[in-house]
Protein backbone atom coordinates (compact mmCIF):
# COMPACT_ATOMS: atom_id res chain seq x y z
CA UNK A 1 0.00 0.00 0.00
CA UNK A 2 1.44 3.27 -1.27
CA UNK A 3 -0.26 5.99 0.92
CA UNK A 4 1.68 7.94 3.40
CA UNK A 5 -0.30 8.55 6.53
CA UNK A 6 2.05 12.22 7.05
CA UNK A 7 1.09 13.20 3.10
CA UNK A 8 -1.43 16.59 3.09
CA UNK A 9 -2.33 17.96 -0.49
CA UNK A 10 -0.02 20.89 -0.97
CA UNK A 11 -1.65 24.21 -2.16
CA UNK A 12 -3.68 25.01 -4.75
CA UNK A 13 -1.11 25.59 -7.69
CA UNK A 14 -2.35 28.74 -9.77
CA UNK A 15 -2.06 26.74 -13.20
CA UNK A 16 -3.12 30.24 -15.39
CA UNK A 17 -1.36 32.10 -17.50
CA UNK A 18 0.27 31.80 -20.98
CA UNK A 19 2.07 28.36 -19.91
CA UNK A 20 -0.86 26.66 -18.89
CA UNK A 21 -2.47 27.42 -22.02
CA UNK A 22 -0.03 26.27 -24.07
CA UNK A 23 0.66 23.07 -21.63
CA UNK A 24 -3.14 22.73 -22.08
CA UNK A 25 -3.16 22.93 -25.85
CA UNK A 26 -0.07 20.38 -26.37
CA UNK A 27 -1.97 17.77 -24.20
CA UNK A 28 -5.61 18.28 -26.08
CA UNK A 29 -4.79 15.20 -28.83
CA UNK A 30 -3.63 12.95 -26.65
CA UNK A 31 -6.77 13.64 -24.12
CA UNK A 32 -9.31 12.86 -26.94
CA UNK A 33 -7.64 9.95 -28.16
CA UNK A 34 -7.59 8.15 -24.90
CA UNK A 35 -11.19 9.38 -23.58
CA UNK A 36 -12.54 7.88 -27.37
CA UNK A 37 -10.62 4.83 -26.97
CA UNK A 38 -12.18 4.20 -23.28
CA UNK A 39 -15.13 4.70 -24.51
CA UNK A 40 -15.63 2.48 -27.22
CA UNK A 41 -13.98 -0.36 -24.95
CA UNK A 42 -15.92 -0.38 -22.06
CA UNK A 43 -19.35 1.44 -23.36
CA UNK A 44 -21.07 -0.14 -20.17
CA UNK A 45 -19.41 2.09 -18.00
CA UNK A 46 -21.83 4.76 -19.23
CA UNK A 47 -24.66 2.66 -17.81
CA UNK A 48 -23.33 2.81 -14.06
CA UNK A 49 -23.11 6.88 -14.50
CA UNK A 50 -26.87 6.95 -15.05
CA UNK A 51 -27.91 10.64 -14.50
CA UNK A 52 -24.65 11.94 -13.93
CA UNK A 53 -23.49 11.37 -18.02
CA UNK A 54 -24.02 14.92 -18.43
CA UNK A 55 -22.01 16.23 -15.64
CA UNK A 56 -19.23 18.01 -15.50
CA UNK A 57 -16.14 16.81 -13.62
CA UNK A 58 -12.93 18.79 -13.21
CA UNK A 59 -10.08 16.67 -12.29
CA UNK A 60 -7.74 18.33 -10.91
CA UNK A 61 -4.04 16.79 -10.99
CA UNK A 62 -2.04 19.43 -8.37
CA UNK A 63 1.38 18.94 -9.82
CA UNK A 64 -0.37 19.97 -13.69
CA UNK A 65 -0.33 23.36 -14.99
CA UNK A 66 -3.93 22.69 -15.93
CA UNK A 67 -7.09 20.66 -14.23
CA UNK A 68 -8.80 18.40 -16.53
CA UNK A 69 -12.77 18.32 -17.74
CA UNK A 70 -14.62 15.55 -18.33
CA UNK A 71 -18.27 15.56 -19.50
CA UNK A 72 -18.80 11.60 -19.94
CA UNK A 73 -21.88 12.15 -22.02
CA UNK A 74 -21.52 8.93 -24.64
CA UNK A 75 -23.35 11.10 -27.28
CA UNK A 76 -20.83 14.08 -26.87
CA UNK A 77 -17.63 12.96 -25.14
CA UNK A 78 -15.46 15.64 -23.36
CA UNK A 79 -12.43 15.60 -22.04
CA UNK A 80 -9.98 18.51 -22.05
CA UNK A 81 -6.94 20.03 -20.44
CA UNK A 82 -8.35 23.57 -19.02
CA UNK A 83 -6.11 26.19 -17.72
CA UNK A 84 -7.31 26.67 -13.78
CA UNK A 85 -8.72 30.14 -14.21
CA UNK A 86 -10.76 29.05 -17.48
CA UNK A 87 -12.53 25.66 -15.88
CA UNK A 88 -16.04 25.70 -16.39
CA UNK A 89 -18.31 25.27 -13.18
CA UNK A 90 -18.06 21.86 -12.16
CA UNK A 91 -20.78 19.84 -10.90
CA UNK A 92 -17.89 17.63 -9.41
CA UNK A 93 -14.56 18.22 -8.36
CA UNK A 94 -11.69 15.67 -7.59
CA UNK A 95 -8.54 17.32 -6.53
CA UNK A 96 -5.02 14.96 -5.76
CA UNK A 97 -1.76 13.64 -7.29
CA UNK A 98 -1.43 12.64 -10.83
CA UNK A 99 0.18 10.01 -10.09
CA UNK A 100 -2.62 8.91 -7.16
CA UNK A 101 -4.86 8.97 -10.23
CA UNK A 102 -3.11 6.82 -12.20
CA UNK A 103 -2.66 4.51 -9.31
CA UNK A 104 -6.42 4.31 -8.77
CA UNK A 105 -6.87 3.96 -12.87
CA UNK A 106 -3.90 0.96 -12.54
CA UNK A 107 -6.15 -0.41 -9.96
CA UNK A 108 -3.85 -0.30 -6.88
CA UNK A 109 -5.14 2.32 -5.14
CA UNK A 110 -8.15 2.70 -3.01
CA UNK A 111 -10.70 5.59 -3.57
CA UNK A 112 -12.15 5.83 -0.25
CA UNK A 113 -8.65 5.07 1.43
CA UNK A 114 -7.26 7.71 -0.66
CA UNK A 115 -10.17 9.78 0.84
CA UNK A 116 -9.98 8.74 4.68
CA UNK A 117 -5.97 9.37 4.11
CA UNK A 118 -6.64 13.07 2.45
CA UNK A 119 -4.90 12.36 -0.24
CA UNK A 120 -8.08 12.81 -2.44
CA UNK A 121 -10.12 15.87 -1.90
CA UNK A 122 -13.62 15.68 -3.86
CA UNK A 123 -16.37 18.79 -3.33
CA UNK A 124 -19.85 19.34 -5.14
CA UNK A 125 -21.67 16.62 -6.31
CA UNK A 126 -20.85 13.24 -4.13
CA UNK A 127 -23.45 10.90 -5.86
CA UNK A 128 -21.70 12.17 -9.21
CA UNK A 129 -18.34 11.16 -7.88
CA UNK A 130 -19.37 7.47 -6.57
CA UNK A 131 -20.88 6.84 -9.82
CA UNK A 132 -17.91 7.80 -11.61
CA UNK A 133 -15.70 6.19 -9.13
CA UNK A 134 -17.85 3.03 -9.65
CA UNK A 135 -18.32 2.89 -13.04
CA UNK A 136 -14.51 3.21 -13.44
CA UNK A 137 -14.04 0.58 -11.38
CA UNK A 138 -15.83 -1.67 -12.97
CA UNK A 139 -13.43 -1.90 -15.70
CA UNK A 140 -11.38 -5.18 -15.78
CA UNK A 141 -7.46 -4.24 -15.79
CA UNK A 142 -5.93 -1.19 -16.47
CA UNK A 143 -7.17 1.69 -17.69
CA UNK A 144 -4.08 3.38 -17.55
CA UNK A 145 -2.33 0.52 -19.17
CA UNK A 146 -4.55 0.75 -22.51
CA UNK A 147 -3.92 4.40 -22.74
CA UNK A 148 -0.17 4.02 -22.82
CA UNK A 149 -0.74 0.81 -24.71
CA UNK A 150 -2.57 3.33 -27.48
CA UNK A 151 1.12 4.94 -27.84
CA UNK A 152 2.97 1.89 -28.44
CA UNK A 153 6.48 1.33 -26.88
CA UNK A 154 6.90 4.69 -25.74
CA UNK A 155 3.72 4.95 -24.15
CA UNK A 156 4.38 1.66 -21.88
CA UNK A 157 8.09 3.00 -21.56
CA UNK A 158 6.52 6.35 -19.98
CA UNK A 159 3.65 4.34 -17.39
CA UNK A 160 6.34 2.49 -16.04
CA UNK A 161 8.56 5.45 -15.63
CA UNK A 162 5.56 7.17 -13.86
CA UNK A 163 4.62 4.07 -11.81
CA UNK A 164 8.34 3.85 -10.66
CA UNK A 165 8.25 7.16 -9.64
CA UNK A 166 5.29 6.66 -7.73
CA UNK A 167 6.56 3.55 -6.12
CA UNK A 168 9.48 5.65 -4.93
CA UNK A 169 8.23 8.69 -3.97
CA UNK A 170 5.96 5.85 -1.23
CA UNK A 171 8.71 4.84 0.06
CA UNK A 172 9.11 6.22 3.52
CA UNK A 173 11.12 9.39 3.71
CA UNK A 174 10.13 10.19 -0.47
CA UNK A 175 8.65 13.20 -1.56
CA UNK A 176 5.16 13.25 -2.29
CA UNK B 1 -11.45 -27.39 13.13
CA UNK B 2 -14.43 -25.51 10.96
CA UNK B 3 -13.99 -24.98 7.39
CA UNK B 4 -13.34 -21.34 7.91
CA UNK B 5 -14.60 -20.19 4.44
CA UNK B 6 -13.57 -16.66 3.59
CA UNK B 7 -16.82 -14.54 2.73
CA UNK B 8 -15.83 -11.58 0.26
CA UNK B 9 -17.61 -8.49 -0.89
CA UNK B 10 -18.18 -7.47 -4.39
CA UNK B 11 -19.73 -4.32 -5.69
CA UNK B 12 -19.51 -4.35 -9.39
CA UNK B 13 -18.95 -7.94 -11.83
CA UNK B 14 -15.23 -6.79 -12.13
CA UNK B 15 -14.87 -6.61 -8.10
CA UNK B 16 -16.56 -10.20 -8.51
CA UNK B 17 -14.30 -11.61 -10.58
CA UNK B 18 -11.32 -10.31 -8.88
CA UNK B 19 -12.60 -11.50 -5.31
CA UNK B 20 -13.20 -14.81 -6.92
CA UNK B 21 -9.52 -14.82 -8.64
CA UNK B 22 -8.12 -13.82 -5.49
CA UNK B 23 -9.32 -16.76 -3.26
CA UNK B 24 -12.87 -16.13 -2.16
CA UNK B 25 -14.32 -19.68 -0.80
CA UNK B 26 -17.78 -17.11 -1.51
CA UNK B 27 -18.77 -13.67 -2.94
CA UNK B 28 -22.17 -11.91 -1.62
CA UNK B 29 -23.04 -8.93 -3.91
CA UNK B 30 -26.77 -7.42 -4.45
CA UNK B 31 -28.97 -6.20 -6.86
CA UNK B 32 -29.20 -2.56 -8.60
CA UNK B 33 -32.17 -1.72 -6.15
CA UNK B 34 -33.53 -1.35 -2.23
CA UNK B 35 -33.25 -4.96 -1.74
CA UNK B 36 -30.03 -4.99 -0.32
CA UNK B 37 -28.51 -2.62 1.99
CA UNK B 38 -25.76 -1.30 0.11
CA UNK B 39 -27.64 0.72 -2.77
CA UNK B 40 -25.37 3.22 -3.39
CA UNK B 41 -25.01 4.73 -6.84
CA UNK B 42 -23.52 3.44 -10.03
CA UNK B 43 -23.04 0.06 -7.40
CA UNK B 44 -24.40 -3.53 -7.77
CA UNK B 45 -25.36 -5.74 -10.31
CA UNK B 46 -28.35 -6.15 -13.19
CA UNK B 47 -30.01 -9.80 -13.77
CA UNK B 48 -27.81 -9.82 -16.61
CA UNK B 49 -24.42 -9.63 -14.49
CA UNK B 50 -25.29 -11.24 -11.73
CA UNK B 51 -26.35 -14.53 -14.24
CA UNK B 52 -22.50 -13.50 -16.08
CA UNK B 53 -21.00 -13.58 -12.58
CA UNK B 54 -22.32 -16.73 -11.20
CA UNK B 55 -21.43 -18.27 -13.90
CA UNK B 56 -17.68 -16.82 -13.95
CA UNK B 57 -17.62 -17.87 -10.11
CA UNK B 58 -19.07 -21.50 -10.46
CA UNK B 59 -16.86 -22.23 -12.92
CA UNK B 60 -14.01 -21.41 -10.15
CA UNK B 61 -15.92 -23.33 -7.56
CA UNK B 62 -17.00 -20.23 -5.90
CA UNK B 63 -19.97 -19.50 -4.38
CA UNK B 64 -22.13 -16.68 -4.79
CA UNK B 65 -24.66 -14.78 -2.31
CA UNK B 66 -27.12 -12.65 -3.00
CA UNK B 67 -28.18 -10.11 -0.24
CA UNK B 68 -31.98 -9.66 0.04
CA UNK B 69 -30.99 -7.89 3.63
CA UNK B 70 -33.60 -5.25 3.47
CA UNK B 71 -36.71 -4.64 5.07
CA UNK B 72 -39.78 -4.21 2.60
CA UNK B 73 -41.84 -1.35 3.68
CA UNK B 74 -45.58 -2.74 4.52
CA UNK B 75 -47.59 -4.05 1.88
CA UNK B 76 -44.34 -3.59 -0.97
CA UNK B 77 -42.96 -6.71 -0.80
CA UNK B 78 -42.85 -7.42 -4.96
CA UNK B 79 -39.37 -5.78 -5.30
CA UNK B 80 -38.31 -9.02 -2.77
CA UNK B 81 -40.01 -11.33 -4.20
CA UNK B 82 -38.72 -10.72 -7.60
CA UNK B 83 -35.15 -10.37 -6.17
CA UNK B 84 -35.72 -13.68 -4.58
CA UNK B 85 -36.96 -15.26 -7.96
CA UNK B 86 -34.30 -13.85 -10.08
CA UNK B 87 -31.44 -14.94 -8.02
CA UNK B 88 -33.28 -18.54 -7.29
CA UNK B 89 -33.66 -18.66 -11.60
CA UNK B 90 -29.80 -17.66 -11.78
CA UNK B 91 -28.76 -19.97 -9.13
CA UNK B 92 -27.12 -18.12 -6.44
CA UNK B 93 -25.87 -20.32 -3.50
CA UNK B 94 -27.67 -19.11 -0.93
CA UNK B 95 -29.44 -15.56 -0.01
CA UNK B 96 -28.54 -13.04 2.71
CA UNK B 97 -32.08 -12.31 4.39
CA UNK B 98 -32.72 -10.00 7.12
CA UNK B 99 -36.97 -9.66 7.44
CA UNK B 100 -39.14 -12.28 8.18
CA UNK B 101 -41.56 -11.73 5.22
CA UNK B 102 -38.31 -12.12 3.24
CA UNK B 103 -37.34 -15.27 4.93
CA UNK B 104 -40.78 -17.13 4.54
CA UNK B 105 -41.10 -16.32 1.14
CA UNK B 106 -38.02 -17.86 -0.01
CA UNK B 107 -38.38 -21.03 2.49
CA UNK B 108 -41.60 -21.60 0.85
CA UNK B 109 -40.97 -20.85 -2.55
CA UNK B 110 -37.43 -21.76 -3.64
CA UNK B 111 -37.25 -24.32 -0.64
CA UNK B 112 -33.68 -25.97 -2.44
CA UNK B 113 -31.87 -22.46 -1.90
CA UNK B 114 -29.73 -21.68 1.81
CA UNK B 115 -30.83 -19.20 3.35
CA UNK B 116 -28.30 -16.97 5.49
CA UNK B 117 -29.30 -14.54 8.16
CA UNK B 118 -27.77 -11.18 7.61
CA UNK B 119 -26.52 -9.10 10.45
CA UNK B 120 -29.36 -6.77 9.99
CA UNK B 121 -31.79 -9.22 11.69
CA UNK B 122 -29.50 -8.37 14.57
CA UNK B 123 -29.76 -11.83 15.82
CA UNK B 124 -27.54 -12.40 18.84
CA UNK B 125 -29.10 -14.50 21.30
CA UNK B 126 -29.60 -17.97 20.68
CA UNK B 127 -32.92 -17.94 21.47
CA UNK B 128 -33.53 -15.62 18.47
CA UNK B 129 -31.03 -17.43 15.99
CA UNK B 130 -32.87 -20.94 17.17
CA UNK B 131 -36.41 -18.60 15.84
CA UNK B 132 -34.99 -18.59 12.43
CA UNK B 133 -33.48 -21.62 12.13
CA UNK B 134 -36.99 -23.42 13.24
CA UNK B 135 -39.37 -21.23 11.14
CA UNK B 136 -37.73 -20.24 8.05
CA UNK B 137 -34.80 -23.11 7.85
CA UNK B 138 -31.76 -20.92 8.10
CA UNK B 139 -28.54 -22.39 7.79
CA UNK B 140 -26.04 -19.63 8.67
CA UNK B 141 -26.60 -16.51 11.00
CA UNK B 142 -24.04 -13.84 10.59
CA UNK B 143 -23.43 -12.23 13.95
CA UNK B 144 -23.77 -8.50 15.05
CA UNK B 145 -20.22 -7.12 16.25
CA UNK B 146 -21.34 -7.00 19.47
CA UNK B 147 -20.22 -10.47 20.94
CA UNK B 148 -17.23 -11.30 22.88
CA UNK B 149 -15.34 -14.30 21.43
CA UNK B 150 -16.21 -16.64 24.41
CA UNK B 151 -19.87 -14.85 23.62
CA UNK B 152 -19.29 -16.78 20.14
CA UNK B 153 -18.49 -20.19 21.71
CA UNK B 154 -21.41 -20.11 23.60
CA UNK B 155 -23.94 -19.76 21.14
CA UNK B 156 -22.07 -22.01 18.82
CA UNK B 157 -22.61 -24.53 21.37
CA UNK B 158 -26.58 -23.50 21.69
CA UNK B 159 -27.56 -22.94 17.86
CA UNK B 160 -28.30 -25.44 15.46
CA UNK B 161 -26.44 -23.39 12.50
CA UNK B 162 -23.06 -22.58 11.25
CA UNK B 163 -21.68 -18.97 12.02
CA UNK B 164 -20.46 -16.28 9.88
CA UNK B 165 -18.54 -13.16 11.61
CA UNK B 166 -17.49 -10.07 9.81
CA UNK B 167 -13.16 -9.89 10.56
CA UNK B 168 -12.48 -6.64 8.52
CA UNK B 169 -14.05 -3.54 7.17
CA UNK B 170 -16.59 -1.22 8.19
CA UNK B 171 -16.96 -0.65 11.92
CA UNK B 172 -20.51 0.92 11.98
CA UNK B 173 -22.36 -1.47 13.99
CA UNK B 174 -24.72 0.71 16.47
CA UNK B 175 -27.80 -1.31 16.76
CA UNK B 176 -27.35 -3.68 13.73
CA UNK B 177 -30.81 -3.53 11.28
CA UNK B 178 -32.44 -0.93 13.61
CA UNK B 179 -30.61 2.26 12.97
CA UNK B 180 -32.68 4.92 11.89
CA UNK B 181 -30.15 8.06 11.93
CA UNK B 182 -29.84 8.31 8.16
CA UNK B 183 -33.72 8.19 7.88
CA UNK B 184 -33.98 11.37 10.45
CA UNK B 185 -31.78 13.52 8.52
CA UNK B 186 -32.69 12.57 4.93
CA UNK B 187 -35.90 10.47 5.15
CA UNK B 188 -33.67 7.32 3.44
CA UNK B 189 -33.87 4.53 5.64
CA UNK B 190 -31.04 2.66 5.66
CA UNK B 191 -33.10 -0.62 6.55
CA UNK B 192 -36.18 -0.06 3.91
CA UNK B 193 -34.21 1.97 1.28
CA UNK B 194 -30.97 0.26 1.61
CA UNK B 195 -28.44 3.47 1.90
CA UNK B 196 -27.02 5.01 5.00
CA UNK B 197 -26.01 8.39 3.95
CA UNK B 198 -27.07 8.47 0.62
CA UNK B 199 -24.25 10.34 -1.48
CA UNK B 200 -26.97 12.81 -3.14
CA UNK B 201 -27.49 14.21 0.42
CA UNK B 202 -23.68 14.54 1.32
CA UNK B 203 -21.26 17.26 0.93
CA UNK B 204 -17.57 17.95 1.19
CA UNK B 205 -16.74 21.59 1.90
CA UNK B 206 -13.33 22.61 2.11
CA UNK B 207 -12.02 25.92 3.78
CA UNK B 208 -9.36 27.22 1.83
CA UNK B 209 -7.73 29.58 4.27
CA UNK B 210 -7.52 26.49 7.05
CA UNK B 211 -7.29 23.68 4.80
CA UNK B 212 -9.94 22.16 7.42
CA UNK B 213 -12.57 19.91 5.64
CA UNK B 214 -16.03 19.87 6.31
CA UNK B 215 -18.39 16.74 5.94
CA UNK B 216 -22.31 17.22 5.82
CA UNK B 217 -25.37 15.37 5.37
CA UNK B 218 -28.25 16.83 4.28
CA UNK B 219 -26.89 20.50 5.30
CA UNK B 220 -26.02 19.09 9.04
CA UNK B 221 -22.61 19.14 9.46
CA UNK B 222 -21.53 16.02 10.93
CA UNK B 223 -17.69 16.55 11.42
CA UNK B 224 -14.73 18.42 10.59
CA UNK B 225 -11.76 17.85 9.84
CA UNK B 226 -8.15 19.55 10.49
CA UNK B 227 -5.78 19.86 7.33
CA UNK B 228 -4.00 16.52 8.22
CA UNK B 229 -6.78 14.82 10.14
CA UNK B 230 -7.48 11.61 8.55
CA UNK B 231 -11.39 11.61 7.52
CA UNK B 232 -13.85 9.13 7.83
CA UNK B 233 -17.09 8.16 5.94
CA UNK B 234 -19.70 10.77 6.45
CA UNK B 235 -21.62 8.76 9.03
CA UNK B 236 -23.69 10.47 11.71
CA UNK B 237 -23.12 7.58 13.85
CA UNK B 238 -19.32 8.34 13.42
CA UNK B 239 -19.73 12.32 13.36
CA UNK B 240 -18.19 14.25 15.66
CA UNK B 241 -20.35 16.49 17.61
CA UNK B 242 -20.17 19.82 20.13
CA UNK B 243 -22.75 19.54 23.82
CA UNK B 244 -22.43 21.65 26.49
CA UNK B 245 -19.85 19.62 28.31
CA UNK B 246 -17.87 18.43 25.48
CA UNK B 247 -17.75 22.36 23.29
CA UNK B 248 -14.74 20.74 21.63
CA UNK B 249 -16.10 17.82 19.86
CA UNK B 250 -16.94 14.54 20.38
CA UNK B 251 -17.69 11.22 18.84
CA UNK B 252 -21.06 10.60 20.46
CA UNK B 253 -21.79 6.94 19.27
CA UNK B 254 -18.87 5.69 17.25
CA UNK B 255 -15.83 6.98 16.41
CA UNK B 256 -14.02 6.39 12.35
CA UNK B 257 -12.59 3.24 12.26
CA UNK B 258 -12.40 -0.26 11.06
CA UNK B 259 -12.64 -3.38 12.26
CA UNK B 260 -9.58 -5.84 12.00
CA UNK B 261 -9.36 -9.29 13.78
CA UNK B 262 -6.80 -10.81 11.49
CA UNK B 263 -4.94 -11.26 14.88
CA UNK B 264 -8.17 -13.20 16.19
CA UNK B 265 -8.45 -15.38 13.15
CA UNK B 266 -7.40 -18.67 15.10
CA UNK B 267 -9.66 -17.78 18.10
CA UNK B 268 -12.28 -17.30 16.02
CA UNK B 269 -11.94 -20.87 13.70
CA UNK B 270 -11.07 -22.83 17.48
CA UNK B 271 -14.64 -21.25 18.51
CA UNK B 272 -15.79 -22.67 15.88
CA UNK B 273 -16.85 -19.89 13.72
CA UNK B 274 -17.44 -21.16 10.08
CA UNK B 275 -17.11 -18.40 7.70
CA UNK B 276 -15.08 -15.29 8.11
CA UNK B 277 -16.66 -12.28 6.08
CA UNK B 278 -15.36 -9.09 4.82
CA UNK B 279 -17.11 -6.46 4.72
CA UNK B 280 -16.71 -3.70 1.97
CA UNK B 281 -18.84 -3.81 -1.75
CA UNK B 282 -18.62 0.09 -1.87
CA UNK B 283 -15.01 -0.58 -1.87
CA UNK B 284 -12.60 -0.77 -5.05
CA UNK B 285 -10.87 -3.57 -7.07
CA UNK B 286 -7.66 -2.91 -5.37
CA UNK B 287 -9.35 -3.05 -1.70
CA UNK B 288 -10.57 -6.59 -2.93
CA UNK B 289 -7.89 -7.50 -4.19
CA UNK B 290 -5.61 -6.73 -1.14
CA UNK B 291 -7.90 -7.65 1.29
CA UNK B 292 -9.21 -10.71 0.35
CA UNK B 293 -5.55 -12.15 -1.26
CA UNK B 294 -4.00 -11.61 2.51
CA UNK B 295 -6.64 -12.88 4.57
CA UNK B 296 -6.30 -15.88 1.98
CA UNK B 297 -2.72 -16.48 2.99
CA UNK B 298 -3.82 -16.20 6.70
CA UNK B 299 -6.76 -18.42 6.89
CA UNK B 300 -4.52 -21.05 4.57
CA UNK B 301 -1.52 -20.74 6.95
CA UNK B 302 -3.80 -21.61 9.90
CA UNK B 303 -5.47 -24.14 8.38
CA UNK B 304 -2.07 -25.80 7.52
CA UNK B 305 -1.06 -25.27 11.03
CA UNK B 306 1.12 -21.88 10.17
CA UNK B 307 1.30 -19.40 11.48
CA UNK B 308 -0.58 -16.49 9.92
CA UNK B 309 1.33 -13.45 9.02
CA UNK B 310 -0.68 -10.85 7.36
CA UNK B 311 0.36 -8.03 6.16
CA UNK B 312 -0.61 -3.84 7.24
CA UNK B 313 -3.88 -3.27 6.30
CA UNK B 314 -4.49 -0.17 7.96
CA UNK B 315 -4.02 1.73 4.84
CA UNK B 316 -7.38 0.63 3.68
CA UNK B 317 -8.80 1.40 6.97
CA UNK B 318 -11.44 4.17 8.24
CA UNK B 319 -9.56 6.91 9.09
CA UNK B 320 -6.66 4.90 9.23
CA UNK B 321 -7.61 3.31 12.21
CA UNK B 322 -8.76 0.02 13.64
CA UNK B 323 -10.06 -2.13 16.06
CA UNK B 324 -11.08 -5.20 17.23
CA UNK B 325 -14.04 -4.20 18.56
CA UNK B 326 -16.08 -6.50 20.93
CA UNK B 327 -14.58 -9.28 19.83
CA UNK B 328 -11.78 -8.43 21.66
CA UNK B 329 -13.28 -6.99 24.85
CA UNK B 330 -16.61 -5.54 25.91
CA UNK B 331 -14.99 -2.62 27.40
CA UNK B 332 -14.44 -1.73 23.77
CA UNK B 333 -16.91 1.78 23.82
Amino acid sequence: MTIDPGAVLPPRPPGAGAFARLAATLVQPILGRVVRRVAARHASLFARLGPHQGTDFVIDPVEFPFALHLRPDPKALLFRAVPRDALPVAGATIRGRFLMFLELLDYEEDGDAAFFSRDLEITGDTEAVVRLRNALDDVDGSIAEEAAAMFGPPGRAILGHLRRKYSDDAMPGGER
Amino acid sequence: MSLAELICPAGTPAALRTAVDAGADAVYCGFQDATNARNFPGLNFTPEELEAAVAYAHARGTKVLLALNTYPPAGKVDLWRHAADTGARIGVDAFIVADMGVADYIARTHPGVRLHLSVQAAASSPEAIRYYVENFGVKRVVLPRILTIPEIRKIRQDIPCEIETFIFGNHGLMVEGRCSLTNYLTGQSTNMDGVCSPASDVEYIRDEATGEMSSCLNGFTIDRFGPEEKAGYPTICKGRYTAPHRPEGYYAFEEPVSLNLSRLLPELIDAGVHAFKIEGRQRSKAYVRSVVSSFRRAVDDIRAGRTANIEDLVALTEGQKQTQGAFETKKWR
